[in-house]
């Protein structure tokens, strides 16, 4: 599938714009359990994604994610930014390869996801963005090809942040608070949650 | 002069990084070629992959280059960093799971003395070892 530039466009710039109103809230949740970047981080690296918006929706798709994907690599300024740097780059490397959309979702997805299982070393359950990303991953492929497959991987972030609020981290800056991480919602959960309702809502939107 | 392994000090604190290759050069002189950065895209408390791989590519020696970083940050960065360098210099790059401040004077006076990249990095990693 080829994706027309004006839609890449539009989703890009709504996803990143989202991340970007909801910098706030992120500060705060890294503040309760972090170092309090994350927001601050996450809002640079999106802004300098915005910056690059013609650019990157002159690409095709995949090319397109890699560029998404370095450029928040050299401008997030935290964890983060290679975390999600990793997922974009894989899943335009998974596209350049023998992916297709939409028929390959859940793979590219799935290749995405284990790139940020290894830049992090991390696993599901430890109270990181993995928590929200592995659940959705879970949906794309049980919910293939359905027509509710938007509204259940909505529903799945949603939920799959909230219950990432009893988990104690065993990785990244919270972990350092050992048993007072229980009982936040872990912020890169959320930010993976944002921007997959983002993406979720532009793609609703299409005409 | 023979070649020495170069040492970066990559914190999320740009005084930190400053005062660690302070400390490095009192113990080596310029014998070792010792690079540093510290501190996000916009200045504040964070690392940036562009500055690393300046670092990098300012400590660099034939014999390859020691990464010492401070905390989880710093060391994801300095690893896409390490990824992101032209391929043959890739593999001459390695990030030290050592404490900052000792595994940079630790592996620093060890390169000083000709180690190799394997060598410098075990004497900054016994730091770490139980």
């Amino acid at each position: 599938m080829s994706v027309p530039s004006e839609t890449l466009k539009s989703l890009v710039k709504a996803a990143a714009e989202q991340v970007i109103a909801s910098a706030p809230e992120l500060t705060s949740l890294d503040q309760a359990i972090g170092d309090g970047d994350h927001g601050t981080n996450m809002k640079r690296g999106c802004e300098a994604v915005l910056g690059k918006l013609d650019a990157i929706s002159a690409q095709p798709l995949d090319e397109a994610l890699k560029m998404i994907g370095k450029t928040l690599v050299m401008t997030v300024g935290g964890a983060s930014g290679p975390l999600y740097g990793s997922f974009f780059l894989a899943a335009g490397e998974a596209l350049s390869h023998d992916k297709q959309l939409p028929d390959d979702l859940a793979d590219v997805f799935g290749s995405a996801v284990d790139a940020v299982s290894a830049r992090g070393r991390s696993h599901v359950g430890e109270k990181t963005m993995l928590d929200v990303l592995v659940p959705v991953l879970e949906t794309l492929k049980t919910a293939a090809g359905q027509p509710d497959l938007i509204a259940r991987v909505r529903t799945t972030a949603a939920e799959a942040v909230e219950r990432t609020v009893p988990m104690q981290a065993t990785k990244g800056r919270a972990s350092f608070l050992g048993a007072r991480s229980v009982g936040h919602v872990d912020p890169g959960a959320r930010s993976s949650c944002v921007l997959v309702q983002a993406v979720c809502a532009g793609l609703e939107a299409r005409p | 002069m023979t070649d020495t392994v170069g040492i970066v000090i990559v914190s999320h604190s740009s005084d930190i990084a400053k005062g660690t290759a302070d400390m490095v050069r009192q113990m080596v002189g310029s014998e070792v070629k010792v690079a540093f950065c510290g501190g996000n895209p916009d200045g504040g408390l964070g690392t940036s992959v562009p500055l690393i791989i300046d670092a990098i590519n300012a400590a660099w020696s034939p014999k390859g280059v020691a990464v010492l970083v401070d905390l989880g940050g710093a060391e994801t960065n300095s690893e896409m960093a390490v990824e992101m360098l032209e391929s043959a210099r890739r593999d001459l790059v390695v990030v030290c799971n050592a404490p900052i401040v000792e595994g940079a004077v630790m592996a620093a006076t060890e390169a000083a003395g000709g180690s190799s990249l394997a060598q410098v990095k075990a004497v900054a990693e016994e730091l770490s070892a139980d």
